[in-house]
């Protein structure tokens, strides 16, 4: 500890070098926050998804409807506990910026499926079973737009209806919350039947089935079982764990882990390069001050950690700056985002990693020149003085 | 560890005591004698001005004194300890307890006030706080500095920071000083200043002093010269 000040004084016999160094470590781990938050976002469905449910999509693309008919069939299977069914929406408030993902759904079956992420009030379930426009929300949207039980709320949907019009209307019955830390609440739920008999195509299809097995051992002969079934039929299935399918969702936009790996990767690169090298330079220059040091007692340990320490600090300084920004931006984020990135945050994984590659960033750049200062010879750096 | 012959001298006032000290550098394949039989002895409270051409090596047995490099043959006594048998760990702690040490150039540091300069040989110390900055205000008071403790070197003529590096150098009550070439870096005036003050030390303090200097007149300053020519000492 009595040797702190002497360190952070040594940091600040160059100011300008220093503070560019702090700021290029700040903008590199506020890079690393943003984007490790944003990938953590997009994978955020696959770390919650339940390891006893499957989904059952069209063989081709989740964009291919499925016969409303298969639920019952895959129903009656051996190994299957329940099944329900669920299609998508794509209606969006006002307007086209307001959207959220909204989807026609079995009330009966759809809440205790997910029991074990979001939940609802039992007497706002039954509400809603009695209401054929009726439909429950997920705490994020009321949040963010303020409605609440008894509201109308008109969407703008791709499926037009039966007359002709595009705007679908729906009676605010319930409120469901996450049971979860990171289950979406940003979604909208209505009766499946008002929207199949209200639309003007498709009817008797659904987007995509969701399967609870009896055993999660047995999930992977249960979805062997699905596909089997509907093998050469005109329209095949594919059947994956929630998790799995949650996955190849995100990577429908690329592969954003990897994506946000790469960026990192190369910004560390460049990091490692640009602070190692200010930390050379910033030891070389004082090469004749550390020999004095070692004349007076101070031991080649000492000498070597005091570097290292200057470089920890450095870069400990730097990274939780840059942290806490990017804590602070993807939390004013979240909110904004809550409908179309649901999940978006960084969490304290986040933060812990980061602090940890701070202090590593730290160690490798100042392990060079801790090790020249253990080194250091004392009558040959003094006569360079 | 003090062998018998070594507590006698102990005991019969000699600080310090050289024995066929020899010392030789490797220049490539060549070994380049700097210091051949060496036999010194300097009495606890001597002022010992060490004069030479240079080259000569006033330097190296500068070094040898301080505990800054090992001969190469010979045995080197201090307060009673061969500190020529000790490791390179066991020179840095018994560096930090026996010597100070004076250099042409100050050797401040830049970044630090000139107390904060004084204290760092006592951060080796358990020293609390307090104490270390009572040993402080003490050192600089001794060399007349007291009023400019929390200046910066850059803020300090030649002649005080060369004062605040005296001050340094006995902050931690050493047995010997040594000091290289103390005043080469100052006018004629200013170098008095220090030597008249290496004096005091010297004669009220009972500090034994070891000198390099290539200056007569500073020479004149020490109770006895030494000279040193080719790696040899050659008269008193």
């Amino acid at each position: 500890m009595k040797y702190l000040y002497f360190i952070f004084k040594n940091l600040t016999r160059k100011k300008v070098r220093t503070s560019l160094t702090i700021l290029s470590i700040m903008v590199a781990f506020l890079l690393f926050g943003l984007l490790r938050s944003l990938s953590a976002a997009f994978d955020g469905g696959a770390e919650i998804a339940g390891e006893d449910r499957l989904v059952t999509i069209h063989k081709v693309s989740i964009i291919q409807p499925l016969p409303q008919s298969y639920l019952a069939k895959v129903q009656a299977l051996p190994g299957v506990e329940k099944a329900t069914m669920a299609n998508w929406f794509g209606g969006y408030y006002q307007e086209q910026k307001n959207q959220f993902a909204q989807f026609p759904v079995l009330a009966d079956d759809y809440f205790d499926i997910y029991k074990d992420l979001i939940k609802l009030p039992p007497a706002q379930l039954e509400n809603w079973k009695k209401n054929r426009v009726g439909a429950v929300i997920g705490r994020a949207l009321v949040d963010k737009y303020h409605w609440k039980i008894g509201d109308r709320i008109p969407l703008i949907g791709m499926f037009p209806q039966k007359n002709g019009s595009t705007t679908w209307e729906f009676v605010i019955e319930g409120v469901f919350d996450a049971k979860t830390e990171g289950a979406d609440t940003s979604g909208m739920l209505f009766h499946y039947d008002y929207f199949d008999k209200s639309r003007q195509f498709g009817e008797g299809t659904v987007g995509w089935l969701i399967i609870k097995v009896k055993d999660p051992k047995q999930s992977a002969q249960v979805a062997a079982v699905v596909d089997a079934l509907f093998e050469n039929s005109f329209a095949e299935t594919k059947t994956n764990s929630e998790k799995d399918f949650a996955k190849s969702f995100a990577k429908q936009f690329g592969d954003i882990g990897l994506i946000t790996t790469l960026i990192l990767g190369a910004v560390f690169f460049t990091m490692l390069l640009v602070a190692g090298n200010t930390m050379a330079q910033s030891f070389r220059e004082r090469i004749p001050e550390f020999a004095i040091l070692k004349t007076l007692g101070f031991s080649d340990i000492t000498v070597m950690l005091m570097v290292l320490c200057e470089s920890i600090v450095v870069c400990v300084f730097g990274g939780v700056l840059g942290l806490l920004l990017a804590k602070i931006i993807i939390t004013g984020a979240a909110v904004d985002f809550a409908a179309t990135l649901p999940g978006l945050g960084m969490s304290w994984k986040i933060m812990t990693s980061g602090l940890l590659l701070v202090i590593l960033l730290g160690l490798i750049t100042g392990a060079a020149p801790a090790i020249q200062g253990l080194r250091l010879n004392i009558i040959g750096a003094l006569r360079r003085n | 560890m003090a062998s018998p012959a070594s507590v006698h001298e102990f005991a019969s006032g000699v600080l310090v005591n050289l024995k066929h000290i020899s010392k030789t550098y490797k220049k490539g394949k060549e070994l380049v004698p700097v210091l051949t039989d060496i036999n010194l002895d300097i009495k606890r409270g001597d002022f010992v001005a060490l004069m030479g051409p240079s080259g000569s090596g006033k330097t190296t047995l500068l070094n040898l004194l301080g505990g800054l490099d090992s001969p190469s043959s010979g045995e080197l006594i201090i307060a009673g300890q061969r500190i020529d048998q000790f490791s390179s760990g066991q020179l840095t702690k018994w560096r930090a307890q026996n010597v100070g040490f004076i250099f042409q150039f100050y050797n401040l540091m830049p970044v630090l006030t000139a107390e904060k300069n004084v204290e760092l040989p006592l951060l080796l110390t358990n020293l609390t706080s307090k104490e270390r900055k009572a040993h402080v205000a003490a050192a600089l008071d001794l060399v007349g500095l007291a009023n400019r403790a929390k200046h910066y070197p850059s803020e300090l003529s030649g002649g005080q920071e060369q004062r605040v590096a005296i001050a340094r150098a006995l902050v931690s009550d050493p047995n010997l000083l040594l000091c290289d070439e103390p005043t080469g870096d100052l006018d004629r005036a200013t170098a008095d200043e220090i030597l008249a003050l290496m004096q005091e030390l010297n004669q009220e303090q009972q500090k034994t002093i070891v000198m390099v200097t290539h200056d007569p007149r500073a020479a004149d300053h020490a109770r006895h010269t030494l000279h040193l020519d080719k790696g040899k000492l050659i008269q008193e």
